[in-house]
Protein backbone atom coordinates (compact mmCIF):
# COMPACT_ATOMS: atom_id res chain seq x y z
CA UNK A 1 0.00 0.00 0.00
CA UNK A 2 0.87 3.66 -0.37
CA UNK A 3 1.07 5.88 2.75
CA UNK A 4 -2.22 7.53 1.73
CA UNK A 5 -3.91 4.12 1.65
CA UNK A 6 -2.35 3.23 5.00
CA UNK A 7 -3.68 6.47 6.52
CA UNK A 8 -7.20 5.67 5.28
CA UNK A 9 -6.98 2.01 6.32
CA UNK A 10 -5.89 2.88 9.84
CA UNK A 11 -8.65 5.51 10.18
CA UNK A 12 -11.23 3.03 8.89
CA UNK A 13 -9.95 0.30 11.18
CA UNK A 14 -9.12 -1.99 8.25
CA UNK A 15 -6.08 -4.09 7.49
CA UNK A 16 -5.91 -2.79 3.95
CA UNK A 17 -7.88 -0.72 1.45
CA UNK A 18 -8.17 -0.72 -2.35
CA UNK A 19 -8.67 2.16 -4.82
CA UNK A 20 -12.37 2.67 -5.48
CA UNK A 21 -13.41 1.17 -2.15
CA UNK A 22 -15.70 3.25 0.08
CA UNK A 23 -14.34 3.56 3.61
CA UNK A 24 -15.69 5.28 6.71
CA UNK A 25 -12.80 7.10 8.41
CA UNK A 26 -12.19 8.67 11.80
CA UNK A 27 -11.26 12.30 11.26
CA UNK A 28 -8.37 13.65 13.35
CA UNK A 29 -9.15 17.32 12.87
CA UNK A 30 -11.98 19.23 11.20
CA UNK A 31 -11.58 22.90 10.38
CA UNK A 32 -14.41 25.29 9.57
CA UNK A 33 -13.79 28.79 8.26
CA UNK A 34 -15.95 31.89 8.49
CA UNK A 35 -17.57 31.36 5.08
CA UNK A 36 -19.80 28.59 6.32
CA UNK A 37 -22.33 29.36 9.03
CA UNK A 38 -24.18 26.64 7.11
CA UNK A 39 -22.07 24.05 8.99
CA UNK A 40 -23.71 25.03 12.26
CA UNK A 41 -27.17 25.26 10.66
CA UNK A 42 -26.77 21.77 9.14
CA UNK A 43 -25.47 20.40 12.46
CA UNK A 44 -28.62 21.51 14.25
CA UNK A 45 -30.88 20.43 11.36
CA UNK A 46 -29.49 16.93 11.83
CA UNK A 47 -30.47 17.08 15.52
CA UNK A 48 -26.91 17.71 16.68
CA UNK A 49 -26.49 18.93 20.24
CA UNK A 50 -22.89 18.33 21.31
CA UNK A 51 -19.98 17.97 18.85
CA UNK A 52 -18.32 14.54 19.01
CA UNK A 53 -14.97 15.89 20.27
CA UNK A 54 -14.47 19.64 20.85
CA UNK A 55 -10.68 19.21 20.94
CA UNK A 56 -10.66 18.06 17.32
CA UNK A 57 -12.57 21.04 15.96
CA UNK A 58 -10.97 24.25 14.67
CA UNK A 59 -12.69 27.45 13.62
CA UNK A 60 -10.69 30.01 11.63
CA UNK A 61 -11.83 33.51 10.74
CA UNK A 62 -9.78 34.18 7.63
CA UNK A 63 -11.99 34.99 4.67
CA UNK A 64 -13.59 37.97 6.44
CA UNK A 65 -10.61 39.17 8.46
CA UNK A 66 -11.81 41.61 9.59
CA UNK A 67 -15.53 41.51 8.74
CA UNK A 68 -16.30 43.84 5.80
CA UNK A 69 -20.11 43.68 6.12
CA UNK A 70 -22.81 43.40 8.79
CA UNK A 71 -23.76 39.95 7.56
CA UNK A 72 -20.23 38.56 7.75
CA UNK A 73 -19.84 40.11 11.22
CA UNK A 74 -23.07 38.40 12.28
CA UNK A 75 -21.88 35.05 10.86
CA UNK A 76 -18.64 35.29 12.82
CA UNK A 77 -20.52 36.16 16.00
CA UNK A 78 -22.75 33.12 15.62
CA UNK A 79 -19.62 31.02 15.22
CA UNK A 80 -18.06 32.57 18.34
CA UNK A 81 -21.19 31.61 20.31
CA UNK A 82 -21.04 28.05 18.97
CA UNK A 83 -17.34 27.75 19.86
CA UNK A 84 -18.09 28.94 23.38
CA UNK A 85 -21.20 26.78 23.91
CA UNK A 86 -19.44 23.69 22.63
CA UNK A 87 -16.15 24.41 24.45
CA UNK A 88 -14.33 24.07 21.16
CA UNK A 89 -10.60 24.13 21.73
CA UNK A 90 -9.33 26.07 18.73
CA UNK A 91 -10.59 29.41 17.47
CA UNK A 92 -8.27 31.50 15.32
CA UNK A 93 -9.63 35.02 15.41
CA UNK A 94 -9.50 37.75 12.75
CA UNK A 95 -5.93 38.70 13.61
CA UNK A 96 -4.33 35.31 13.03
CA UNK A 97 -4.35 34.52 9.32
CA UNK A 98 -5.30 31.96 6.68
CA UNK A 99 -6.37 28.52 7.92
CA UNK A 100 -3.76 26.60 5.87
CA UNK A 101 -0.96 28.66 7.42
CA UNK A 102 -2.15 29.04 11.02
CA UNK A 103 -2.91 25.35 11.54
CA UNK A 104 0.62 24.09 10.75
CA UNK A 105 2.08 27.06 12.69
CA UNK A 106 0.08 25.99 15.75
CA UNK A 107 1.47 22.46 15.54
CA UNK A 108 -1.94 21.00 14.61
CA UNK A 109 -0.80 19.28 11.41
CA UNK A 110 1.30 16.12 11.41
CA UNK A 111 2.13 13.17 9.12
CA UNK A 112 -0.46 10.41 8.94
CA UNK A 113 -3.41 12.47 10.13
CA UNK A 114 -6.76 12.97 8.39
CA UNK A 115 -7.47 16.69 8.22
CA UNK A 116 -10.76 17.76 6.69
CA UNK A 117 -11.74 21.40 6.18
CA UNK A 118 -14.48 23.45 4.54
CA UNK A 119 -11.94 24.76 2.08
CA UNK A 120 -10.76 23.26 -1.20
CA UNK A 121 -7.08 24.12 -0.58
CA UNK A 122 -6.86 21.72 2.34
CA UNK A 123 -4.67 19.63 0.03
CA UNK A 124 -1.87 22.02 1.19
CA UNK A 125 -1.24 19.80 4.21
CA UNK A 126 0.01 16.98 2.02
CA UNK A 127 3.29 18.88 2.31
CA UNK A 128 3.46 17.48 5.86
CA UNK A 129 2.46 13.94 4.92
CA UNK A 130 -1.11 14.49 6.12
CA UNK A 131 -4.25 13.39 4.27
CA UNK A 132 -5.82 16.82 3.78
CA UNK A 133 -9.03 17.23 1.83
CA UNK A 134 -11.76 19.83 1.34
CA UNK A 135 -15.49 19.27 1.84
CA UNK A 136 -18.71 21.28 1.89
CA UNK A 137 -20.57 22.59 4.93
CA UNK A 138 -22.93 19.64 5.40
CA UNK A 139 -20.14 17.06 5.19
CA UNK A 140 -18.35 19.07 7.90
CA UNK A 141 -21.53 19.02 9.99
CA UNK A 142 -21.68 15.21 9.76
CA UNK A 143 -18.12 15.11 11.07
CA UNK A 144 -19.13 17.34 14.01
CA UNK A 145 -21.92 14.84 14.73
CA UNK A 146 -20.03 11.59 14.36
CA UNK A 147 -16.29 12.25 14.06
CA UNK A 148 -16.29 10.21 10.83
CA UNK A 149 -16.53 10.82 7.09
CA UNK A 150 -16.83 8.43 4.13
CA UNK A 151 -14.21 8.53 1.41
CA UNK A 152 -13.68 6.72 -1.85
CA UNK A 153 -10.08 5.45 -1.71
CA UNK A 154 -8.30 7.38 -4.47
CA UNK A 155 -6.03 6.06 -7.16
CA UNK A 156 -2.62 7.65 -6.69
CA UNK A 157 -0.57 9.33 -9.40
CA UNK A 158 3.08 10.16 -9.03
CA UNK A 159 4.55 13.42 -10.28
CA UNK A 160 8.34 13.23 -10.19
CA UNK A 161 10.13 16.56 -10.53
CA UNK A 162 13.87 16.77 -11.16
CA UNK A 163 16.30 19.54 -12.05
CA UNK A 164 17.37 22.77 -10.47
CA UNK A 165 15.21 25.89 -10.53
CA UNK A 166 16.73 28.70 -12.57
CA UNK A 167 17.01 32.20 -11.14
CA UNK A 168 13.72 34.04 -11.33
CA UNK A 169 11.71 30.79 -11.24
CA UNK A 170 9.81 29.59 -8.16
CA UNK A 171 7.66 26.66 -6.97
CA UNK A 172 4.55 28.46 -8.28
CA UNK A 173 5.99 28.28 -11.79
CA UNK A 174 6.48 24.52 -11.39
CA UNK A 175 2.89 23.88 -10.37
CA UNK A 176 1.50 26.23 -13.02
CA UNK A 177 3.51 24.37 -15.66
CA UNK A 178 2.23 21.01 -14.40
CA UNK A 179 -1.35 22.37 -14.39
CA UNK A 180 -0.93 23.53 -17.96
CA UNK A 181 0.27 20.07 -19.00
CA UNK A 182 -2.24 17.94 -17.08
CA UNK A 183 -5.23 20.28 -17.25
CA UNK A 184 -7.80 21.10 -14.59
CA UNK A 185 -9.23 17.58 -14.79
CA UNK A 186 -5.88 15.84 -14.86
CA UNK A 187 -6.32 14.17 -11.46
CA UNK A 188 -10.01 14.25 -10.61
CA UNK A 189 -10.82 12.01 -7.61
CA UNK A 190 -7.16 10.99 -7.50
CA UNK A 191 -4.33 11.72 -5.08
CA UNK A 192 -1.08 13.27 -6.29
CA UNK A 193 2.27 12.40 -4.77
CA UNK A 194 5.04 14.89 -5.57
CA UNK A 195 8.50 13.40 -5.47
CA UNK A 196 11.95 13.81 -7.06
CA UNK A 197 15.23 15.66 -6.55
CA UNK A 198 13.64 19.10 -6.88
CA UNK A 199 11.21 18.38 -4.07
CA UNK A 200 14.07 17.52 -1.73
CA UNK A 201 15.63 20.92 -2.37
CA UNK A 202 12.40 22.92 -2.00
CA UNK A 203 11.62 24.68 1.28
CA UNK A 204 8.50 23.72 3.22
CA UNK A 205 6.86 26.97 2.05
CA UNK A 206 7.50 25.95 -1.56
CA UNK A 207 6.27 22.39 -1.03
CA UNK A 208 3.04 23.85 0.37
CA UNK A 209 2.53 25.76 -2.90
CA UNK A 210 2.65 22.53 -4.93
CA UNK A 211 0.24 20.67 -2.64
CA UNK A 212 -2.04 23.72 -2.39
CA UNK A 213 -2.62 23.89 -6.14
CA UNK A 214 -3.00 20.13 -6.57
CA UNK A 215 -6.74 20.73 -6.09
CA UNK A 216 -6.74 22.84 -9.26
CA UNK A 217 -5.73 19.69 -11.16
CA UNK A 218 -8.86 18.12 -9.64
CA UNK A 219 -7.06 16.11 -6.96
CA UNK A 220 -8.72 14.89 -3.78
CA UNK A 221 -5.47 15.16 -1.81
CA UNK A 222 -1.74 15.69 -2.28
CA UNK A 223 1.29 14.09 -0.63
CA UNK A 224 4.98 14.73 -0.16
CA UNK A 225 6.74 12.10 1.89
CA UNK A 226 8.09 13.69 5.12
CA UNK A 227 11.86 14.04 5.31
CA UNK A 228 14.30 15.73 7.71
CA UNK A 229 13.20 19.17 6.51
CA UNK A 230 9.55 18.35 7.30
CA UNK A 231 10.43 17.00 10.73
CA UNK A 232 12.57 20.03 11.58
CA UNK A 233 9.73 22.39 10.57
CA UNK A 234 7.11 20.42 12.51
CA UNK A 235 9.26 20.20 15.63
CA UNK A 236 9.79 23.97 15.48
CA UNK A 237 5.97 24.29 15.47
CA UNK A 238 5.70 22.17 18.60
CA UNK A 239 4.76 18.80 17.11
CA UNK A 240 6.08 15.87 19.13
CA UNK A 241 7.40 13.80 16.22
CA UNK A 242 8.50 10.86 18.36
CA UNK A 243 4.83 10.12 19.11
CA UNK A 244 3.86 10.03 15.45
CA UNK A 245 3.52 6.96 13.35
CA UNK A 246 4.71 7.84 9.83
CA UNK A 247 3.44 5.38 7.23
CA UNK A 248 5.93 4.24 4.58
CA UNK A 249 5.31 3.17 1.01
CA UNK A 250 5.41 -0.62 0.59
CA UNK A 251 8.04 -2.01 -1.75
CA UNK A 252 6.47 -2.95 -5.05
CA UNK A 253 3.61 -0.42 -4.80
CA UNK A 254 2.41 0.52 -8.29
CA UNK A 255 1.05 3.99 -9.01
CA UNK A 256 -1.96 4.42 -11.27
CA UNK A 257 0.10 6.74 -13.48
CA UNK A 258 3.52 8.36 -13.35
CA UNK A 259 4.62 11.70 -14.78
CA UNK A 260 8.18 13.01 -14.96
CA UNK A 261 9.09 16.68 -15.24
CA UNK A 262 12.54 18.18 -15.55
CA UNK A 263 12.38 21.83 -14.58
CA UNK A 264 16.00 22.81 -15.33
CA UNK A 265 14.87 24.91 -18.26
CA UNK A 266 11.53 26.00 -16.84
CA UNK A 267 10.80 29.65 -17.51
CA UNK A 268 8.48 31.92 -15.52
CA UNK A 269 4.86 30.88 -16.10
CA UNK A 270 1.53 32.65 -16.20
CA UNK A 271 -2.06 31.37 -16.11
CA UNK A 272 -4.20 33.64 -18.27
CA UNK A 273 -7.89 34.38 -17.81
CA UNK A 274 -10.24 32.67 -17.32
CA UNK A 275 -8.92 29.23 -16.48
CA UNK A 276 -6.21 27.94 -14.13
CA UNK A 277 -4.85 25.64 -16.83
CA UNK A 278 -4.43 28.34 -19.53
CA UNK A 279 -0.73 28.33 -18.76
CA UNK A 280 2.13 29.58 -20.93
CA UNK A 281 5.60 31.07 -20.69
CA UNK A 282 5.27 34.73 -19.78
CA UNK A 283 7.45 35.70 -22.73
CA UNK A 284 4.74 34.39 -25.06
CA UNK A 285 1.90 36.55 -23.85
CA UNK A 286 0.95 40.14 -24.55
CA UNK A 287 2.60 42.54 -22.05
CA UNK A 288 -0.64 44.11 -20.89
CA UNK A 289 -0.77 47.04 -18.52
CA UNK A 290 -1.37 45.89 -14.95
CA UNK A 291 -3.80 47.78 -12.70
CA UNK A 292 -3.28 45.73 -9.55
CA UNK A 293 -0.67 43.30 -8.26
CA UNK A 294 -1.75 41.10 -5.38
CA UNK A 295 0.59 39.05 -3.21
CA UNK A 296 -1.04 36.86 -0.60
CA UNK A 297 -3.31 33.85 0.18
CA UNK A 298 -2.59 30.28 1.20
CA UNK A 299 -0.83 29.93 -2.17
CA UNK A 300 1.50 32.91 -2.17
CA UNK A 301 1.54 34.90 1.09
CA UNK A 302 4.31 33.23 3.07
CA UNK A 303 7.62 34.66 4.30
CA UNK A 304 9.49 33.24 1.29
CA UNK A 305 7.01 35.01 -1.02
CA UNK A 306 7.21 38.37 0.77
CA UNK A 307 11.01 38.07 0.80
CA UNK A 308 10.99 37.52 -2.97
CA UNK A 309 8.93 40.67 -3.47
CA UNK A 310 11.19 42.63 -1.09
CA UNK A 311 14.29 41.66 -3.07
CA UNK A 312 12.74 42.86 -6.33
CA UNK A 313 11.42 46.15 -4.96
CA UNK A 314 14.20 47.06 -2.50
CA UNK A 315 15.20 50.67 -3.05
CA UNK A 316 12.69 50.96 -5.91
CA UNK A 317 9.10 52.12 -6.25
CA UNK A 318 5.94 50.44 -7.45
CA UNK A 319 5.09 51.91 -10.88
CA UNK A 320 2.73 54.86 -10.73
CA UNK A 321 -0.70 53.76 -11.94
CA UNK A 322 -0.26 50.22 -10.61
CA UNK A 323 -1.47 49.25 -7.15
CA UNK A 324 0.42 46.57 -5.22
CA UNK A 325 -1.15 44.86 -2.23
CA UNK A 326 0.52 42.39 0.13
CA UNK A 327 -1.53 40.38 2.59
CA UNK A 328 0.65 38.07 4.72
CA UNK A 329 -0.73 34.56 5.17
CA UNK A 330 -0.52 34.89 8.97
CA UNK A 331 0.38 37.38 11.68
CA UNK A 332 3.41 35.21 12.49
CA UNK A 333 4.58 35.64 8.88
CA UNK A 334 3.81 39.37 9.14
CA UNK A 335 5.90 39.70 12.31
CA UNK A 336 8.82 37.83 10.78
CA UNK A 337 8.66 40.09 7.71
CA UNK A 338 8.61 43.16 9.99
CA UNK A 339 11.61 41.94 12.01
CA UNK A 340 13.61 41.31 8.84
CA UNK A 341 12.90 44.84 7.63
CA UNK A 342 10.87 43.70 4.61
CA UNK A 343 7.70 45.53 5.59
CA UNK A 344 9.33 48.91 6.13
CA UNK A 345 11.19 48.69 2.84
CA UNK A 346 8.07 47.53 0.97
CA UNK A 347 5.91 50.31 2.42
CA UNK A 348 8.53 52.76 1.24
CA UNK A 349 8.31 51.16 -2.20
CA UNK A 350 4.58 51.93 -2.26
CA UNK A 351 3.03 48.64 -1.12
CA UNK A 352 -0.40 48.51 0.54
CA UNK A 353 -0.31 46.07 3.44
CA UNK A 354 -3.52 44.63 4.82
CA UNK A 355 -4.59 42.35 7.70
CA UNK A 356 -3.46 38.69 7.47
CA UNK A 357 -6.18 36.57 5.92
CA UNK A 358 -7.57 35.49 2.57
CA UNK A 359 -8.11 39.07 1.48
CA UNK A 360 -9.01 39.62 -2.14
CA UNK A 361 -8.38 36.06 -3.32
CA UNK A 362 -12.12 35.37 -3.44
CA UNK A 363 -13.19 38.87 -4.46
CA UNK A 364 -14.72 39.71 -1.11
CA UNK A 365 -12.61 42.64 0.11
CA UNK A 366 -9.09 44.14 0.48
CA UNK A 367 -8.40 44.59 -3.22
CA UNK A 368 -11.44 43.79 -5.36
CA UNK A 369 -11.15 44.66 -9.09
CA UNK A 370 -13.67 46.26 -11.40
CA UNK A 371 -14.58 45.86 -15.07
CA UNK A 372 -11.64 46.05 -17.51
CA UNK A 373 -9.02 45.90 -14.77
CA UNK A 374 -6.04 43.55 -15.02
CA UNK A 375 -4.81 41.93 -11.81
CA UNK A 376 -1.64 39.86 -11.54
CA UNK A 377 -1.70 37.70 -8.44
CA UNK A 378 0.06 34.99 -6.45
CA UNK A 379 -3.31 33.40 -5.56
CA UNK A 380 -4.85 30.23 -6.94
CA UNK A 381 -7.83 30.87 -9.24
CA UNK A 382 -8.67 33.16 -12.14
CA UNK A 383 -12.21 32.16 -13.13
CA UNK A 384 -14.51 34.99 -14.29
CA UNK A 385 -15.43 37.17 -11.32
CA UNK A 386 -12.96 35.50 -9.00
CA UNK A 387 -11.52 38.77 -7.70
CA UNK A 388 -14.47 41.05 -8.42
CA UNK A 389 -15.98 41.94 -11.78
CA UNK A 390 -16.62 39.08 -14.24
CA UNK A 391 -15.21 41.51 -16.81
CA UNK A 392 -11.90 41.86 -14.97
CA UNK A 393 -8.87 39.79 -15.94
CA UNK A 394 -6.90 37.79 -13.37
CA UNK A 395 -3.47 36.32 -14.16
CA UNK A 396 -1.78 33.82 -11.83
CA UNK A 397 1.97 34.09 -11.33
CA UNK A 398 4.82 33.55 -8.87
CA UNK A 399 5.77 36.20 -6.28
CA UNK A 400 8.92 37.22 -8.19
CA UNK A 401 6.87 37.74 -11.32
CA UNK A 402 4.17 39.63 -9.41
CA UNK A 403 6.79 41.97 -7.92
CA UNK A 404 8.34 42.56 -11.35
CA UNK A 405 4.93 43.51 -12.76
CA UNK A 406 4.50 45.97 -9.87
CA UNK A 407 7.85 47.52 -10.78
CA UNK A 408 7.22 47.91 -14.51
CA UNK A 409 3.44 48.32 -14.49
CA UNK A 410 3.12 45.66 -17.21
CA UNK A 411 3.03 41.88 -17.41
CA UNK A 412 6.78 41.26 -17.38
CA UNK A 413 9.04 38.24 -17.41
CA UNK A 414 11.15 38.75 -14.24
CA UNK A 415 14.30 37.67 -16.08
CA UNK A 416 14.14 40.86 -18.14
CA UNK A 417 14.96 42.89 -15.10
CA UNK A 418 18.55 43.61 -14.16
CA UNK A 419 18.37 42.31 -10.65
CA UNK A 420 17.83 38.83 -12.00
CA UNK A 421 20.79 39.03 -14.35
CA UNK B 1 -37.03 11.32 -3.89
CA UNK B 2 -38.51 11.00 -7.34
CA UNK B 3 -36.92 8.32 -9.48
CA UNK B 4 -38.13 9.99 -12.71
CA UNK B 5 -37.30 13.66 -13.24
CA UNK B 6 -38.61 15.80 -16.07
CA UNK B 7 -37.53 19.23 -17.18
CA UNK B 8 -36.36 21.74 -19.75
CA UNK B 9 -32.65 21.63 -20.54
CA UNK B 10 -30.54 24.72 -19.84
CA UNK B 11 -27.12 24.30 -21.43
CA UNK B 12 -23.77 25.42 -20.05
CA UNK B 13 -20.22 24.78 -21.25
CA UNK B 14 -17.08 23.21 -19.79
CA UNK B 15 -15.29 24.10 -16.56
CA UNK B 16 -18.23 25.98 -15.02
CA UNK B 17 -16.65 26.72 -11.67
CA UNK B 18 -18.22 27.68 -8.35
CA UNK B 19 -17.31 31.37 -8.80
CA UNK B 20 -19.53 31.40 -11.89
CA UNK B 21 -22.30 29.32 -10.31
CA UNK B 22 -22.33 31.48 -7.17
CA UNK B 23 -19.97 34.52 -6.95
CA UNK B 24 -17.77 34.92 -3.87
CA UNK B 25 -19.30 38.24 -2.84
CA UNK B 26 -22.57 36.43 -1.96
CA UNK B 27 -21.05 33.62 0.13
CA UNK B 28 -21.87 35.41 3.42
CA UNK B 29 -25.62 35.01 2.68
CA UNK B 30 -27.53 32.31 4.54
CA UNK B 31 -31.18 32.89 3.54
CA UNK B 32 -32.11 30.25 0.96
CA UNK B 33 -34.29 32.56 -1.16
CA UNK B 34 -31.53 35.17 -1.34
CA UNK B 35 -29.01 32.49 -2.27
CA UNK B 36 -31.33 31.21 -5.02
CA UNK B 37 -31.65 34.68 -6.56
CA UNK B 38 -27.95 34.67 -7.56
CA UNK B 39 -28.00 31.28 -9.31
CA UNK B 40 -25.41 31.09 -12.13
CA UNK B 41 -25.00 34.87 -11.91
CA UNK B 42 -21.28 34.70 -12.63
CA UNK B 43 -21.91 33.31 -16.10
CA UNK B 44 -25.52 34.08 -17.00
CA UNK B 45 -26.94 37.07 -15.20
CA UNK B 46 -30.73 36.81 -14.76
CA UNK B 47 -30.70 33.04 -15.25
CA UNK B 48 -33.24 32.66 -12.46
CA UNK B 49 -35.78 34.45 -14.70
CA UNK B 50 -35.33 31.86 -17.47
CA UNK B 51 -36.55 29.00 -15.28
CA UNK B 52 -39.99 27.52 -15.92
CA UNK B 53 -40.38 25.42 -12.76
CA UNK B 54 -39.26 22.10 -14.23
CA UNK B 55 -35.66 22.68 -15.17
CA UNK B 56 -32.52 20.63 -15.67
CA UNK B 57 -29.00 21.99 -16.08
CA UNK B 58 -26.93 20.22 -18.73
CA UNK B 59 -23.24 21.01 -18.77
CA UNK B 60 -19.85 19.93 -20.05
CA UNK B 61 -16.74 18.79 -18.24
CA UNK B 62 -15.71 19.45 -14.65
CA UNK B 63 -18.96 21.14 -13.61
CA UNK B 64 -18.64 22.73 -10.17
CA UNK B 65 -14.83 22.87 -10.10
CA UNK B 66 -13.14 25.37 -7.80
CA UNK B 67 -14.23 26.19 -4.29
CA UNK B 68 -15.95 23.89 -1.78
CA UNK B 69 -18.80 26.38 -1.27
CA UNK B 70 -22.01 24.47 -0.65
CA UNK B 71 -23.86 27.62 -1.78
CA UNK B 72 -23.17 26.48 -5.35
CA UNK B 73 -25.51 23.53 -4.79
CA UNK B 74 -27.94 25.42 -2.54
CA UNK B 75 -28.45 28.12 -5.15
CA UNK B 76 -29.24 25.57 -7.89
CA UNK B 77 -31.53 23.50 -5.68
CA UNK B 78 -33.39 26.46 -4.17
CA UNK B 79 -33.86 27.97 -7.63
CA UNK B 80 -35.97 24.88 -8.27
CA UNK B 81 -33.66 23.05 -10.66
CA UNK B 82 -34.47 19.35 -10.44
CA UNK B 83 -31.19 17.77 -11.54
CA UNK B 84 -27.84 18.42 -13.20
CA UNK B 85 -26.51 16.30 -16.04
CA UNK B 86 -22.87 16.92 -16.88
CA UNK B 87 -20.09 15.23 -18.79
CA UNK B 88 -18.14 15.18 -15.54
CA UNK B 89 -18.36 16.73 -12.07
CA UNK B 90 -15.75 18.12 -9.72
CA UNK B 91 -15.42 16.04 -6.60
CA UNK B 92 -16.48 18.41 -3.80
CA UNK B 93 -19.44 19.76 -5.79
CA UNK B 94 -20.61 16.18 -6.45
CA UNK B 95 -20.47 15.32 -2.73
CA UNK B 96 -22.30 18.53 -1.79
CA UNK B 97 -25.05 17.82 -4.33
CA UNK B 98 -25.62 14.27 -3.05
CA UNK B 99 -25.63 15.52 0.54
CA UNK B 100 -28.34 18.02 -0.29
CA UNK B 101 -30.36 15.53 -2.32
CA UNK B 102 -29.76 17.18 -5.72
CA UNK B 103 -29.38 14.44 -8.36
CA UNK B 104 -26.15 14.83 -10.35
CA UNK B 105 -25.85 12.50 -13.31
CA UNK B 106 -22.64 11.97 -15.24
CA UNK B 107 -23.17 11.46 -18.97
CA UNK B 108 -20.19 11.50 -21.31
CA UNK B 109 -20.37 13.65 -24.45
CA UNK B 110 -23.94 14.80 -23.82
CA UNK B 111 -23.39 18.48 -24.63
CA UNK B 112 -23.13 18.00 -28.35
CA UNK B 113 -26.23 15.82 -28.49
CA UNK B 114 -28.99 18.19 -27.48
CA UNK B 115 -30.15 21.79 -27.69
CA UNK B 116 -31.12 24.50 -25.25
CA UNK B 117 -34.79 24.05 -24.37
CA UNK B 118 -35.07 20.34 -25.16
CA UNK B 119 -37.47 18.45 -22.90
CA UNK B 120 -35.71 15.73 -20.92
CA UNK B 121 -36.83 12.80 -18.81
CA UNK B 122 -34.28 11.28 -16.46
CA UNK B 123 -34.63 7.85 -14.85
CA UNK B 124 -32.30 8.01 -11.88
CA UNK B 125 -32.38 4.32 -11.05
CA UNK B 126 -31.51 3.31 -14.60
CA UNK B 127 -29.16 6.25 -15.22
CA UNK B 128 -30.95 6.91 -18.52
CA UNK B 129 -31.90 10.25 -20.04
CA UNK B 130 -34.63 10.54 -22.68
CA UNK B 131 -34.88 13.55 -24.99
CA UNK B 132 -38.61 13.96 -25.71
CA UNK B 133 -37.90 16.30 -28.61
CA UNK B 134 -35.40 14.20 -30.56
CA UNK B 135 -36.62 10.85 -29.15
CA UNK B 136 -33.01 9.93 -28.35
CA UNK B 137 -31.72 8.12 -25.28
CA UNK B 138 -28.47 8.97 -23.54
CA UNK B 139 -26.86 6.55 -21.11
CA UNK B 140 -25.57 8.14 -17.90
CA UNK B 141 -23.59 6.60 -15.05
CA UNK B 142 -25.47 4.92 -12.24
CA UNK B 143 -24.85 5.65 -8.59
CA UNK B 144 -22.94 3.40 -6.18
CA UNK B 145 -25.16 1.90 -3.47
CA UNK B 146 -24.18 4.21 -0.62
CA UNK B 147 -24.80 7.31 -2.73
CA UNK B 148 -28.16 6.01 -3.96
CA UNK B 149 -29.14 5.43 -0.33
CA UNK B 150 -28.39 9.06 0.56
CA UNK B 151 -30.23 10.33 -2.53
CA UNK B 152 -33.27 8.16 -1.81
CA UNK B 153 -33.54 9.80 1.59
CA UNK B 154 -33.46 13.19 -0.11
CA UNK B 155 -29.99 13.97 1.17
CA UNK B 156 -27.77 13.28 4.15
CA UNK B 157 -29.73 15.41 6.62
CA UNK B 158 -32.83 13.24 6.25
CA UNK B 159 -30.61 10.16 6.30
CA UNK B 160 -29.32 11.22 9.72
CA UNK B 161 -32.66 12.31 11.11
CA UNK B 162 -34.52 9.19 10.05
CA UNK B 163 -31.69 6.96 11.27
CA UNK B 164 -29.53 4.69 9.16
Amino acid sequence: MHPIEKILAKAANKGRVYPGEIVNCKVDLVEINDLYLQVIDSFYEMNGSKVWDPDKVVFVFDHYAPAPTEKSAFNQNQMRKFVSNQSIKHLFEINEGVCHQVMPEAGLVYPGMILVATDSHTTTHGAFGAFGTGVGATDAATILLTGNLWFKVPEIIKIEINGELKKGVMAKDIILHILGQLGSEGAVYQAIEFTGETIKELSIDSRMVLCNMAVEIGAKTAYIHPDRKTIKYLEAMGVNISEIDMPQRDKGYVYRKEYKFNISNLEPQIASPHSVDSVSDIKNIEPKKVDQVYIGSCTGGRLEDIEAVYRVLKGRKVKKGTRCIIIPASNKVYLQAIKKGYVESLIESGITFSAPGCGACMGIHQGVICEDEVCVTTTNRNFPGRMGSTKGDVYLVSPITAATCALTGYITDPREEEFIK
Amino acid sequence: MKIVIEGKAHLFGNKIDTDQIYPGKYVELTDKKEIASHCMEGIRSGFINELIGDDIIVAGKNFGCGSSREHAVITIKEAGIKAIVAESFARIFFRNAINLGLPVITCKNILGKLKEGDDLQINLAAGKIYNKKTKEYYIGEGFPQHIMTILKHGGIKNYFIKGK
